[in-house]
């Protein structure tokens, strides 16, 4: 597989400190560890948004592999081309590319080039970082924010409850289009989180990993809470963790059913649903997610 | 006799593109450029040019793949028109902020609504202001030279900008003419393999991308434009070494046909210049001082060397293919520029002509030049009908 795999030392700050994410960034730890198990012979590809920002600012990079940044919805092309040059120079088979963007660039305005590189069958590994809505610009509303959560764009007011639309089941979209790999996974998870990227990149082709990544900016949480957070999205149902291999699916299993609340609580995106009173029929709809994923995907050992 | 052969613009231009050996090709369909891609997926289908050829899901991603590979350190190709341009825009200019030497052919053709197919230059001078060296071609001889040529000139160290060579859509590109195309060696002796500066390396990792406060975003612009103003000697020079190596003039700042006596000088970019020039002939046999000046390279805009060669004109007359609404004719207004607060005063006017492949006809053109040696236009529009009630919507 890749060189320096185990015995590089630096392997941890291939993505180097010193940047510029905020306390508690869940993308910042997701994206450090994607580069651990990725390794030094990865070309990077990323899109417009915090990541790109807080890492390359000129001239501080923080990256300590050959990292490219074009625009926001062009990742997947970009990485189209930087691997269609490898081929053409015979260096694919020593150098993998990774194309990485968040749930805005993925989900919404880039998804057009991720279908057609997916598609075109490029031997790329395309990893989201999921935190569920438009960071970068001040938490707007994507297509993966969650039903009912407050944006700066899908505000909570006396004629609406936040995002009145379902998160966009993009994962299964990805896997229409029959690539080898896909996983879904949770920076609250590393060890998994590890095994799939370290999977995904043993596999020729096109591979898509989303890694559910709690921002606390955008959510309203606390910085301390970032792991448990991730940990309750899991273990509530609401971001079933699975992978699909040549479409078979294995899901990453629950011990027990915790309830929806527990995972609102204390985030300041569903607060409106929990004031007072509380919002008990819009809260159970949000369990109906859950329960529904714990269903289909069969999470709970019985 | 004419040397060459018997050939359709597409398959002179996709042949051309092959002896260049560009590594990575994207190909999108639209109308009128198809033509060119589908001659390359020929090529490439009978094994004649080892590249990767890929058919790419919208122009936004041609051109972003073409980025790619290209900071991936290997010469690119694609090419476009039109709407596919406009929705490249971002990209467009993404790759000359990034100094990527991409070269891209562009088959001239107007902008929708209404919608239209066929051939004005409105698409390509809306991107004059990217950062990319911008070559007119006449007829598709000199299409293919320039594409030879803005290799050279886009991935020389100097440089480093990427190229649009514009050709008028189907006027060029789906016409047969008599094209002398070089060989694989000559090409090889003219342009050799791509040398990029960075790219992106494992073994020499760097940051590509990266994004600029307003400490240092005005340098990276400032760069751009001074090897803008450095690139006019280079396309000099390559036509040069081009005449000494290929016996043929092409390519070059711009191409005078009698000017040097004339008192009037129309201006033109692209295939209208042929018919300009008959113009020219008739007129000067008529007894006036008429010629024409066809601009070849409109970016970088030659202002020093057209000062020179217009300054004893009396009269510019700037036949255009492209209007900036709600302003003037492009061209004139610039060449206006040129001249100002300069001790040569000449009257400049603009007219707009042929939008939408509106036949250019003969007439409209010696109706226009004969305007321009009257009076001072900003934008005319020359050869519109009379028939139909064209203020009644708004007024």
């Amino acid at each position: 597989m890749l060189k320096e795999e185990v015995h590089d030392k630096y392997l941890d700050h291939l993505l180097a400190s010193g940047h510029t994410a905020c306390p508690g960034c869940g993308q910042s730890l997701a994206a450090r560890l994607v580069m651990r198990a990725a390794g030094r012979n990865v070309i990077v590809v990323n899109s417009t948004g915090c990541l790109e920002i807080f890492s390359s600012k000129y001239n501080e990079s923080a990256w300590e592999v050959p990292w490219i940044h074009s625009l926001f919805e062009n990742t997947a092309a970009v990485a189209s081309g930087v691997e269609a040059a490898l081929k053409a120079t015979g260096k694919l088979d020593k150098v993998r590319v990774i194309a990485q963007g968040g749930d805005g660039s993925t989900f919404d305005i880039g998804f057009g080039a991720i279908s057609g590189m997916l598609e075109r069958g490029h031997d790329i590994l395309y990893i989201c970082y999921d935190n569920e809505a438009y960071m970068n610009t001040g938490i707007q509303r994507s297509g993966s924010t969650p039903y009912y959560a407050r944006t700066t764009t899908s505000p909570p007011g006396k004629a609406s409850l936040g995002n009145l639309r379902p998160k966009k089941d993009l994962p299964q979209i990805v896997a229409a289009h029959g690539i080898p790999y896909v996983a879904v996974a949770s920076v609250g998870y590393p060890m998994d989180m590890d095994r799939k990227i370290r999977k995904a990149l043993s596999i020729r082709g096109p591979k898509y990993v989303q890694i559910h990544v709690p921002c606390p900016l955008g959510w309203g949480t606390e910085p301390s809470k970032t792991m448990d957070y991730a940990r309750l999205a899991v273990n509530t149902g609401l971001y079933p963790l699975y992978e699909i291999e040549n479409g078979v699916t294995t899901v990453q299993r629950i011990p027990k059913r915790v309830p929806v609340e527990e995972y609102m609580k204390g985030q300041v995106r569903f607060r409106h649903l929990l004031e007072g009173a509380g919002r008990k029929q819009e809260i159970a709809e949000i369990q109906t997610i859950a329960d529904r994923n714990i269903e289909v995907y069969d999470l709970i050992s019985t | 006799m004419l040397k060459g052969r018997m050939i359709q613009g597409c398959r002179a231009i996709a042949e051309t593109v092959t002896l260049c050996r560009p590594k990575v090709i994207s190909a999108y369909p639209i109308t009128p450029q198809t033509l060119i891609v589908e001659e390359l997926a020929t090529i490439v289908a009978d094994g004649g040019l080892d590249t990767e050829f890929i058919n790419v899901e919208g122009e936004h991603s041609a051109a972003s793949l073409v980025l790619g590979a290209c900071a991936t350190g290997v010469r690119v190709f694609t090419a476009t028109s039109s709407q596919g341009l406009l929705l490249m825009g971002e990209v467009v200019f993404n790759i000359a902020g990034m100094r990527l030497p991409v070269v891209m052919v562009n088959a001239n053709r107007s902008v929708s609504a209404p919608l239209n197919i066929w051939t004005d230059q409105q698409d390509s001078m809306i991107m004059r202001d990217s950062g990319w060296l911008q070559f007119y071609a006449e007829n598709n001889q000199e299409a293919c030279d320039l594409i030879l040529q803005a290799y050279r000139i886009a991935e020389d160290h100097r440089v480093m900008l990427p190229v649009m060579v514009c050709v008028d859509g189907f006027v060029l590109p789906h016409a047969f003419e008599v094209v002398d195309l070089p060989s694989q060696q000559e090409v090889d002796a003219f342009l050799p393999p791509y040398k990029p500066i960075y790219m992106l390396d494992t073994d020499n990792p760097l940051t590509m991308g990266a994004y600029a406060e307003p400490d240092k975003y005005m340098e990276a612009r400032y760069m751009i434009q001074h090897a803008m103003e450095a690139s006019i000697p280079i396309v000099e020079e390559v036509a040069a070494e081009f005449k000494r190596r290929f016996g043929r003039a092409s390519g070059g700042l711009f191409d005078k046909y009698k000017v040097d006596d004339a008192s009037t000088v129309v201006i033109a970019m692209g295939s209208m210049a042929g018919t300009i020039k008959d113009i020219v002939d008739e007129l000067r046999a008529k007894g006036q001082k008429i010629g024409e000046l066809r601009l070849i390279t409109y970016r970088p805009l030659p202002k020093e060397a057209l000062y020179e060669t217009l300054k004893n004109a009396q009269n510019i007359v700037v036949i255009e293919k492209a209007i900036s609404l709600g302003a003037s004719a492009p061209i004139a207004t610039e060449l206006r520029s040129v001249f100002h607060g300069r001790p040569a005063n000449p009257k400049i006017s603009g007219f707009v002509i042929g939008l939408g492949g509106r036949d250019v006809t003969v007439d409209d053109l010696k109706v226009a030049i004969e305007k321009g040696q009257q009076k001072l236009t900003d934008a005319e529009f020359i050869g519109l009908r009379e028939d139909l009630e064209l203020e009644g919507i708004n007024a």
